[in-house]
């Protein structure tokens, strides 16, 4: 028993320095976020965290986040989505004929462009989890089916000018019925209002713990937290009330994010996907439908893919047969930023946004600094390296 | 010809060698004995280079030479061969590539493929192999393999060859030749050191056993002063006298639980081989049946099958539970109908390596703690706390990844993940490879609770005398078909062998 004792000491006495250090590996891409917004708030004397900047990069990026959450779940499995930006270029113009063309109410002709973003998905779906056709092979020839379809559909012209109501998808904000002059005050309120939930969850969290008797952190901890929730969340809300307010958008993308972190963490099936990625074999001889579940991965990604689509038209105001380029590998690059690994298993969706974040506050910060875009993409193009290189390099050293 | 020195090997937290002295003669088999995380395969790395010198305290002799190693590149020039558990073949590139990767016969990087072929020929019938030089790696077992592997060694002039868990994977046929083939070589003077668990094995060839504990020398024993035993062995390895490997159960049988009848299930590719030839068998409540047989007999096949048609094609034949017929498609079905299914490979179709103690535990159950799709985790983790008490498992928290644990830890995993699916029936297969001789211990105990349970358990293993030490009644298996069936009381290893190989016989009649 001493022996015991003695190791549980030992353990005791590592475990200040291993929490720090693992907290650091376990975040260290949420600490190079933030290194990177100091870095460009200081270059750009102050511009980047700006109201007005702030809501731009929000409504500029929100397209590639939403599809990163579904490629996350993708890589997760396994597998890759390369058809993602045509996808999202067909059903952007699907919704130009339907909208523009033909005048078909917008929510009706919203849906049924989700509803085909599903079909497509399930076409791809079927092949890659029943006939086992490689993923990277399905999907690299739906990124041509679809890039071909949408000059087909388009006849190789801009369609422009959709309904406004629409349009303010992506680029309206909530309205402000309580009419502050300088700022907008309801986005104050929802500001302070979500930190009460967000403090509610996270005591009830506590409570639930304690109750099945595991240890919690200490109450000075816990303050701490608090304290930086309320920080965070009303000091957002406060850049934002300075410019409109929230943007729809930001609504859409934030419920997406919190229930596909909630679905992947908490659920089921959500341990199914992790299951299957780590180990198909391991996963089936548990009694797990794999190829159910991959399946459903691909019609969520189809169903996201169309959403995208959508954002991105309404925010341009047209349909255009270029449109989604290179989504696919923004997005994937999001995912493996974001510490997802090539080999399926591993990633957070809450990786993903954080990886999708770096890039957006990179392409933006170096906007801002008049560097070009052709910089951008070699400075992008070394950032998911270096991200990758230095993940598995603490990986390795954590092993 | 080979002397290690005080070697001393630190690992951060951890010391794997401390002082240890190993001395092999020329021209003898030397085997390397110790349970799991006894330090062999870290001295093996030390003497191979693969922990380079400098990061080990000690000397090393080797024919009167110091060495200091810094790779492995340098002992191999010295002609110490090490030929690891996991083989290092390359399956989609022939025997003749394999034998000579990195090594190539070539004139200015060319590749002279005559002579490539014309060597490996030689090499090959030193082996004993008869295989043609161009077969690839994946179209011949893995007792073949394993004699490829010894080959390539061969062509690097290997003076001391070193075989880590030689015959861990290859049946009892395989093995011997393998034995066999090692004693023919000490004839021609080579020097090898054994590393095995198969302690049998050890005593048909070795001269001389050293035996390791906790990083430490404890003896080493030599064949021409005393008689060795598995039992002197076996007390060295655990530092105390292992009176029974096999614990005493009173075995308390009910009615039969589980009865498989007519059973028939084709090669998933080769849709005309029949697998699994109308078997029947059944298993009582608290009983243990085991189920022997040669590699390839159909065992595996066999539950797999049974096990939610996780394996095969064109499956036909009825399962009865508790008497009543059991319709199951899918793992799903087999789960719920109280079966559960311990894979003979826990690392590639048992465990999620990258995942921790918890959610393997709770992969199989998750129905259980679930509420409209939401894991409750609280309660993932108390059942998980309360399975590695109960099964005695070794990890520093139960957020441990699965893949840091030893053998011994993971197939508790994998055992205790199986018992919270709270099953009727258990099918275990291979339940103890890989794993030390006090774990095992460890494992026997778990099954012969369980069978206390009142549960059905039937193991398959392809060491007769575990079958032998557990079981109360045996099946034999060979060739897809059920040969014959012993009870324990009339069981010993010349009869279920017979039955094991009877197929052959008649064959050959």
């Amino acid at each position: 028993m001493p022996e015991k004792q003695k190791e549980n000491e030992e353990y005791n006495e590592l475990s200040f320095f291993k929490i720090i250090s693992k907290y650091l590996r376990q975040y260290s891409m949420f600490f190079f976020l933030v290194l990177i917004m100091v870095i460009f708030q200081v270059l750009t004397n102050g511009i980047l965290l700006r109201p007005l900047n702030v809501t731009n990069i929000i409504l500029q990026n929100s397209h590639i986040l939403i599809l990163a959450i579904g490629m996350l779940i993708i890589i997760v499995l396994g597998h890759i989505d390369l058809s993602v930006g045509s996808v999202a270029a067909f059903t952007g113009a699907i919704a130009a004929i339907l909208m523009i063309n033909n005048a078909i109410n917008p929510f009706l002709a919203t849906l049924l462009c989700l509803l085909i973003g599903a079909l497509i998905g399930a076409w791809q779906g079927f092949w890659v989890a029943y006939v086992k056709v490689p993923a990277f092979i399905v999907t690299l020839a739906g990124m041509l089916i679809f890039r071909g379809l949408t000059i087909v559909v388009l006849e190789g012209r801009t369609i422009a000018s959709f309904p406004p109501i629409f349009r303010s998808l992506s680029s309206g904000f909530i309205p402000d019925i309580f009419n502050g002059s300088q700022v907008h005050l309801l986005t104050l309120i929802v500001g302070v209002f979500l930190s009460l939930i967000g403090i509610g969850i996270m005591i009830h969290i506590r409570k639930k713990k304690q109750a099945y008797g595991f240890m919690v952190e200490s109450t000075a901890i816990l303050a701490f937290k608090i304290l930086g929730l309320i920080g965070a969340l009303v000091g957002f809300c406060y850049i934002l009330s300075m410019h409109e307010g929230i943007p729809n958008i930001l609504i859409i993308l934030s419920l997406l994010i919190f229930s596909y972190h909630f679905v992947t963490n908490h659920m089921k099936v959500g341990r199914y996907i992790y299951a299957i990625g780590g180990n198909i074999k391991a996963a089936q001889l548990s009694g797990i439908k794999t190829k159910g579940v991959t399946f459903w991965a691909f019609v969520n990604m189809g169903v996201l893919a169309a959403l995208s689509g959508l954002i991105f038209s309404a925010r341009l105001n047209a349909s255009t047969a270029a449109a989604g380029n290179l989504f696919e590998l923004d997005a994937i690059a999001a995912c493996f930023i974001g510490g997802a690994s090539a080999y399926g298993g591993v990633g957070k969706v809450m990786g993903a946004i954080i990886g999708g974040l770096v890039m957006a506050i990179i392409n933006n910060g170096m906007s801002l600094l008049g560097i070009g875009v052709d910089w951008q993409q070699a400075i992008k193009g070394l950032v998911l390296l270096m991200a990758v290189a230095f993940d598995i390099y603490n990986k390795n050293k954590a092993s | 010809m080979l002397e290690m020195r005080e070697i001393t090997k630190l690992f951060p937290g951890v010391k794997a060698l401390d002082n240890v002295n190993f001395k092999v003669k020329q021209g003898e088999i030397h085997a390397l004995c110790g349970e799991n995380g006894a330090g062999k395969s870290t001295l093996m790395k030390v003497l191979s280079g693969v922990y380079p010198y400098g990061s080990y305290e000690g000397e090393i002799y080797f024919a009167q030479e110091q060495c200091q190693f810094k790779d492995i590149n340098e002992s191999e020039s010295l002609g110490i061969v090490i030929i690891h558990q996991e083989l290092a073949l390359i399956p989609y590139l022939s025997i003749a590539e394999n034998i000579f990767l990195g090594n190539e016969r070539a004139n200015k990087g060319i590749i002279n493929w005559n002579e490539t072929i014309r060597q490996t020929k030689n090499y090959l019938d030193i082996v004993g192999l008869k295989e043609a030089p161009e077969t690839l790696i994946s179209n011949i077992g893995v007792g073949k393999q394993q004699l490829v592997e010894i080959a390539k060694a061969i062509s690097k002039k290997v003076k001391l060859l070193i075989l880590d868990e030689p015959t861990a994977a290859l049946n009892e046929d395989d093995s011997e030749n393998l034995l066999k083939l090692l004693l023919s070589f000490k004839e021609q003077g080579m020097t090898s050191i054994i590393i095995s668990h198969k302690l049998n094995e050890i005593n048909k060839v070795a001269d001389s056993i050293t035996i390791l504990r906790d990083g430490q020398t404890i003896e080493t024993l030599h064949k021409e002063t005393i008689k060795i035993t598995e039992e002197r062995i076996i007390s060295g390895m655990v530092g105390r006298d292992l009176e029974n490997r096999y614990p005493t159960r009173e075995a308390n049988l009910g009615d039969v639980i589980f009865e498989v009848k007519n059973w028939n299930v084709y090669h998933p590719l080769h849709a005309d081989r029949k697998v699994v030839d109308n078997v029947d068998f059944y298993i009582k409540r608290g009983e243990i049946v085991g189920i022997a047989g040669l590699m390839g007999a159909g065992r595996t096949e066999l539950a797999m099958s049974v096990f939610g048609k996780s394996y095969g094609n064109k499956i036909s034949g009825q399962l009865y539970k508790d008497g009543k017929e059991l319709k199951i498609n899918n793992v799903s079905d087999a789960i719920k109908a109280g079966i559960a299914y311990v894979t003979e490979n826990r690392k590639e179709n048992g465990l999620l390596l990258q995942e921790s103690v918890t959610k393997n535990i709770s992969l199989a159950s998750l129905e259980k703690l679930s509420k409209k799709g939401v894991v409750n985790q609280y309660k993932e983790m108390i059942e998980a706390k309360v399975y590695c008490q109960k099964l005695q498992i070794k990890t520093p928290s139960i957020f441990q990844l699965t893949g840091h644990l030893s053998g011994g830890n993971q197939q508790k995993v994998v055992l205790s993940k199986w018992i919270f699916a709270e099953p009727d029936i258990l099918l275990l297969d291979e339940p103890t490879r890989g794993i030390d001789v006090g774990a095992k211990y460890e494992i026997y105990t778990i099954i012969n609770e369980l069978a206390s349970q009142g549960k059905g358990v039937c193991i398959i293993s392809s060491e007769l005398l575990e079958v032998l030490g557990m079981c109360d009644r045996i099946y034999a298996m060979s060739e897809g078909k059920m040969m014959g069936e012993v009870m324990k009381e009339e069981a010993t290893e010349e009869r279920v062998m017979g039955y094991m190989t009877r197929t052959n016989e008649k064959e050959r009649e």
